[in-house]
This record gives C-alpha cells, structure tokens and sequence, in this order.
C-alpha cells in the first residue's frame, strides 16, 4: 500500500533473543493498538519507529511510511509524531515558542503567529501564546503537546500511553481529541497501552504482545 | 558537514588536551634526573643527580613533612566529613554547615592559608580578641604557630580547603547509595544513627568518593602555595624545595630539582599504595565491628565533636577571610588591639592598581581556559550521547589521573622540556598547563547533570524535526543553562586558584593575582596580603555568584527550570 504506515517483518532483538514480533499495516486515520503489561517492549517497538533505538536491543525489518522506506532515517527526517505519558513540553520556552518549534520554518512571522493562534484557539487556549508551560494544568499540558505534534505535519502518529497520567475525566475528553485529529488529518495512529478502555476508544485493530 | 567530522574527534583532543602535558613533563623530569640536560651543556645518563638530592641534608626532613602533612590533612579532613554526614545528615544543623561549606569550596587554597595565618599567629586576630584580658599578654608571644617545624599549621591549612570539597563529592555521592532508607533501617534494629550510616552506608559511600580522595592525599602531599605560606622554612618541604631548585639562576640545579620530582612521584605513588592497604585493612576491621553488633553507644558524643571540628574548619575559612578584609582597610593597628584604629582606603589605593593588573591577567587566562574546558567537556559529553559511547569506570579514573600525579613531578619537567625545544614560556603554554587541571573539574562537575538530561526531550525534538545539533543548541543547552554555568565558575575558580602551573610555566613573568599574593607571604605585608588576598578570593567567588544569579533573571518566568 501506498499511504499509511507499515511495519514489515519487524522484530526486535534483545542480547539476541526477540523481544517483539511485528507485521502489521496502519492505513491513514486508522488506529493499531499495541497492548501488553509493562517491560514487554511496547515502547522499545515505539523507539525502532522513531528512530532513537538504544543500543541493547537490535531489530531487524522495515517501517513504511507513504510509500518511503524510513527504516535508516535520521529520526528528525523520518516525520513521525510522538506522544508520551509526560507531556515533555520544552520548560525553557514559552507556550507559544513551544508550537513554533513545532511549525516547519517558512512564513513570515505574522503568519507563523497566526497558525500558533489559531492552534491554541481550536483547543480552547486562545491567548496562552506568551505563558509558561509549568503553570498550566495536566490537561492544558497535553493539549499544548498534541497541538505542537501536529503543528509539525507529521505523517504518522505515535502514542505512548499517553492518556496514563491524566485523571479519569480528563482522560476520555484527551483522548477524543487526539483520535478526532488523527482521524481528521488522516494520520496512521500507533497507540501503546496497557489499558482497556483506551484500545476500545481507539476502535481499530488490536495486537497483545507478551503472550 | 565538518562538524559532524569534528564531534567524535573531541574525545580524543580533550585526553590529549588533559594527559599530553602530564606525559611530556614527566618526561621531561625523567631525562634530567638522570642528569640529561642540553641546555645545561649537560648529557647524561649519570645519577649524580640523585646523589646529590640524597647528599642534601634537609632531605628526610623535607620528605617526611610531605608525607606526614598530606596523609594527616587527608584523614582528618575526611573523618570529619564522614562522622559529620554519619552523625547529622538530613538534620538542619547538617544543611546549615553544607550552606556554610559551599561557598569555601570556591575560596583559593592561598587565599585561606593567608586567611588562617593572620587568624593564628601569635600577633593574628585570636590572640588580639583574647589579650590582654584573657592571655595578659602586651606583646605577641614568642611562638612558632605559623610555619611552625612539624607542619601542623600547614596541615590545618589543607583540612580546612578538603573538609568542603570531599563533603560536596560526599553529598553528591549520596544521592546514589539510598541512604536514608538504609540509615532507618539501622535505627529500627536499635542502632544509634552514626553507627548506623557509618555500618550500612559509608562503605557505598566511600567506594564512590574513593578517586577524589585519592586527589586530596596527592595534592596535599605536593602542594606548594600552602606550603610556601603555612609550612616550615628550613627545610620546607620536598615540593617547596623542587621549586626553590627550579628557580635557582644554576641551571644546573635543575637536575636535581629533577630528581627530587621523581622522589616525589615516587612517596605520592608509594602513599596511595600504602592508602589502598590501610582501605583493605580497615574493612576488614569494619565487617569485624558489624559482626559484633555494637549500637553504638558514643553516637551522641563523637557526632557532637565531629560537628564541632566541622564548624571550627569553616569558622576559620570565614573569619581568616574577614581578617583579611579588616587588614586590607586598616590603618594603624597596634597590638594588641582588636580592630585598627582608623579604617583607611589607603591600602587599596596604593595596591589595588597592582591588582587590578594581576586581575586582568587572571580572568584573560581563566576565561580563555574556563571556556576552552566547557567546549571541549560538552563536545565529550554529546558525543557520547550521540554515539552511544558507554562509559566504564576505568575512563573515569582517566579524568583523575592529572590530579593523582603531583604537579611537582611534571610540571618543573614540562619547563625543562620547553627550555630544551626553546619554546618560550608565556600565557598561552600557562594557559594550556591550567587546562590539564581545569578539565577534569569541569567535567565531573557537568558529566551528571548533562546525562541525567531526559533523553524523551531530544526524542520529542526530533519527532518535531529538529536535527542534532538545534536539539543540542535550542533544547539541551538552554535547559542545562545554571549547570552550565556552574562548570564553567568551577572552571573559572580553579584555574584563578592555579599557583605552580602559572609560576613555572610562566617562567615568573605571567603575574596574577595568586602567584602576586604567594609571592608577598615572605615581606609579611598584611595590608598587602590583604588587599590581594581579598581580589583574588572575588574572582574565584563572583562567577559561582552570578552561576546561580544568571539562570534566575534568564528563566525568572520558567517555573519548570528553577529547581533543575
């Protein structure tokens, strides 16, 4: 297939022994759910997607993304997404200069100004450009994080239990939002989990790893 | 591109940057010690060198004081610091001496030998505050405190420098042996809490902090500039008296300046050795006191005089620094008379140009050197990010090496060797003779926090697109900023500190303000002292000053980065 992200044969490697076994293809909009209890490689597949594998495992396979082979790209170029449990919102920059650095460069500074807004506005942050991000609360945060991902036209989207630290009220709304982008922007979702009702929300097919 | 060439080169500039000096000046020292010197007229091999350093007869004397000072000045200043951490970490009276250490650790070892000695001698501050009331005494009495035969003022000289630093490698040590659980845990099977830390912790601890213990025996067995100010004249000892032969207008002087360099090598080495045993000796007394299952009855009381000898050394720092600071502004000041008579700015106008002269010179070579350690360590540290470069501990004692071998027995030879080639002494070879020695200090002090950085941030920038070096330079950098800046004050403050690189490699031409203040101890000129005693003790303390005072006003707005 052309469009969509694509695992091939992928297995990872651990002093040799495989840890994760992997063949799957994730068509835009759609959702693959990883699921498994902790310390079964669920995040060690997310880091062979992007790029920033450590050095104790070894993995062997393909990722496709549209088309392109991204398996030997440098992680920046590869244009793959990432969201972790943390927000990780850069605590030097403001909120505004978080998005920015986000936005591919290119326009001038008023048009890079006005995509931030209106970023900030469809989730319901209009005018916290200039704030710093240890003040907003859990749910900002995320918001904030999700908007900057998406700010940097990925063309994949992983996420890495990301849901985990937000409370139960929170956590449906975050995660209708993050799946309603996705899906309106046509991005294959990777989504790691150890949690039920997140692989549910997410709808789409499901893969159980440590069995 | 080229950068990308450059990065993994950096590694191997900066071992060459910290070990090359060490190599080539203790070749250096070897060939005239065996009595090859072309500069001399002289062609050896011959060992008239050593016979005529065995033939001194201020040798066992001078040998002994190195010896005796440096294992003395080591053990007690980590007894203190190891009965102080036992007895009362996590108490407050414990975080206020750690408040009251820090800033010491800053302070140069020449400035607090000054410091100590206006505050002990027969006419120092002590005996003012305390005559004619309590001592009757009109005159200064006629005692040998400073400079005393033994040493001990010496000693007491180093204690006071090493209780802060090996108490910060201690703190810094702690936060990895999970102290307090273990400490708990000892208190609830009935163990007092010195007895406790010192049977459950201080063995993780002390296997942590052992490389710069190993720095402390060394240096304090062939320091100079404390020696030059607190130690004993005739004969001083076997360092002093290096560089005494060194400086001697015979060149041919220098061989056995030579090998009394090689001697030195030789008691440092033979006394680490000699450490390592006592280590294993004292272990094995340990597990014999653990087995025997003693609470520890005397808890209260040692950890009570170990407070107190904590205090004391911090006290003198402080108080010799305040002395120093009413000499530097005083008139008339007879004995024995508390404070001068009249405060005059005097003193200063009359010095302070010559300082600010002595200034100059230090911070162009402390800041060209400061900054050269700080690129070089975080080109090290990021390529070892980058490339995944794990470090094993053998690499880490790398680091200390040029702080292990005494700057005694290389640094006469690396002058020797320059003399040979006919390169020209000056600021630059000063300069590069200050980075084997800042180096090290930068990098231990930036290596933690640099690696301790979440990596998921560098993940995060990446997935965003940003390559290496924006995530190094917008990312990694802006939010390693205050310990950054630390490193480059520690930098700073090690290379003002600096006294026998700059004195022999500058050949006594590159004046600061620590070979200007060593080289007033003999004229005795406390209004001299002073004033250059209290410039130099600045330098040393503002950059630490605006290390913390810098990230402040930068992230005064980041909430996210005040406590990191």
């Amino acid at each position: 297939m052309d469009k969509g992200l694509s695992l091939r044969d992928v297995v990872i490697l651990k002093q040799g022994a495989p840890l994760v076994r992997v063949h799957h293809d994730v068509a835009p909009g759609e959702v693959l759910t990883v699921m498994g209890p902790s310390g079964v490689g669920k995040s060690t597949l997310l880091a062979f997607v992007t790029g920033t594998l450590a050095t104790d495992f070894r993995a062997e396979g393909a990722v496709w993304l549209d088309g392109h082979d991204i398996t030997q790209s440098a992680p920046h170029q590869r244009r793959v997404g990432i969201l972790f449990q943390d927000d990780l919102l850069f605590p030097h920059l403001s909120v505004g200069a978080n998005l920015a650095f986000g936005l591919p460069p290119g326009g001038s500074r008023a048009e890079r100004q006005a995509r931030i807004d209106a970023a900030l506005s469809e989730v319901g942050l209009k005018g916290f450009a200039p704030r710093d991000p240890s003040t907003l609360s859990g749910g900002q945060k995320a918001r904030v994080a999700l908007m900057r991902m998406l700010l940097s036209e990925p063309c994949a989207l992983l996420l890495d239990e990301p849901f985990s630290r937000l409370d139960a009220a929170l956590r449906a709304q975050v995660r209708e939002m993050v799946f309603d982008r996705a899906r309106a922007r046509a991005l294959p979702v990777l989504l790691v989990t150890h949690d039920a009702d997140d692989a549910a929300a997410a709808g789409g097919a499901i893969i159980t790893l440590g069995d | 591109m080229s950068r990308r060439r450059l990065l993994p080169l950096l590694p191997a500039l900066t071992l060459l940057a910290m070990l090359g000096p060490v190599v080539a000046g203790l070749w250096g020292t070897f060939l005239p010690a065996f009595g090859h010197l072309p500069a001399a007229g002289l062609t050896g091999p011959s060992l008239d060198p050593f016979r005529d350093l065995f033939g001194w007869a201020g040798l066992p004397r001078a040998a002994m004081l190195s010896v005796g000072t440096g294992v003395l000045a080591t053990v007690i200043s980590l007894a203190i610091v190891m009965l102080v951490t036992a007895g009362w970490s996590g108490t407050k009276p414990f975080r206020a001496l750690e408040r009251l250490l820090s800033p010491l650790l800053a302070v140069p070892h020449a400035a607090a030998a000054f410091g100590l000695a206006f505050l002990i001698a027969p006419s120092g501050w002590l005996a003012r505050i305390a005559s004619p009331a309590l001592t009757g005494w009109d005159r200064p009495p006629d005692l040998l405190i400073v400079q005393d035969s033994w040493g001990l003022t010496m000693t007491a000289g180093l204690i006071v420098k090493e209780v802060p630093f090996l108490l910060l490698i201690t703190l810094a040590a702690l936060g990895q042996a999970d102290a307090q659980r273990s400490v708990r845990v000892a208190q609830a099977l009935g163990y007092g809490r010195l007895t406790g830390w010192l049977k459950t912790v201080f063995p993780r601890v002390y296997a942590q902090i052992r490389p710069p213990v190993y720095v402390v025996l060394a240096y304090a067995m062939s320091v100079v500039d404390v020696a030059v100010i607190l130690g004993p004249n005739t004969p001083p000892s076997l360092s002093v008296q290096i560089v005494k032969w060194m400086s001697h207008p015979d060149l041919s002087m220098r061989l056995e300046a030579a090998a009394g360099a090689l001697l030195q090598l030789a008691l440092v080495i033979g006394a680490l050795v000699v450490w390592r045993l006592g280590e294993i000796g004292v272990a094995a007394l340990g597990r014999r006191w653990i087995a025997s299952g003693a609470r520890g009855r005397a808890d209260p009381v040692v950890a009570g005089l170990a407070l107190l000898a904590g205090s004391v050394s911090a006290l003198a720092v402080f108080l010799g620094l305040v002395v120093m600071a009413i000499w530097s502004f005083a008139g008339f000041w007879s004995f024995p008379d508390a404070l001068p008579n009249d405060m005059t700015f005097k003193n200063w106008a009359r010095f302070g140009p010559g300082t600010l002269k002595a200034l100059g010179q230090t911070a162009l070579i402390a800041v060209t050197v400061a900054l050269a350690g700080l690129i070089l360590t975080i080109g090290c540290l990021e390529a070892e990010y980058r490339h995944n470069i794990r470090v094993s501990q053998r690499a880490v004692w790398l680091l200390y090496l040029p702080l292990l071998i005494p700057q005694t027995a290389f640094l006469p030879g690396l002058q020797t060797l320059m003399l040979n080639i006919g390169a020209d002494v000056g600021r630059v070879p000063v300069m590069l003779a200050h980075l084997v020695f800042v180096l090290p200090y930068v990098f231990l002090s930036l290596a933690d926090p640099f690696r301790a950085w979440d990596a998921r941030m560098g993940v995060i920038a990446a997935a965003l697109g940003a390559g290496p070096d924006r995530i190094l330079w917008r990312v990694r950098l802006p939010m390693l900023l205050r310990p950054i800046l630390t490193a480059l004050a520690v930098g700073l403050a090690v290379s003002v500190g600096q006294y026998l690189p700059t004195l022999l490699i500058g050949g006594g031409r590159v004046a600061t303000l620590t070979t200007e203040a060593v080289a007033l101890a003999s004229g005795g000129d406390r209004r001299a002292i002073g004033v250059y005693g209290l410039m130099q003790t600045g330098a040393a303390l503002v950059p630490f000053a605006l290390a913390l005072l810098i990230p402040a006003l930068v992230w005064r707005n980041r909430k996210g980065l005040r406590h990191g």
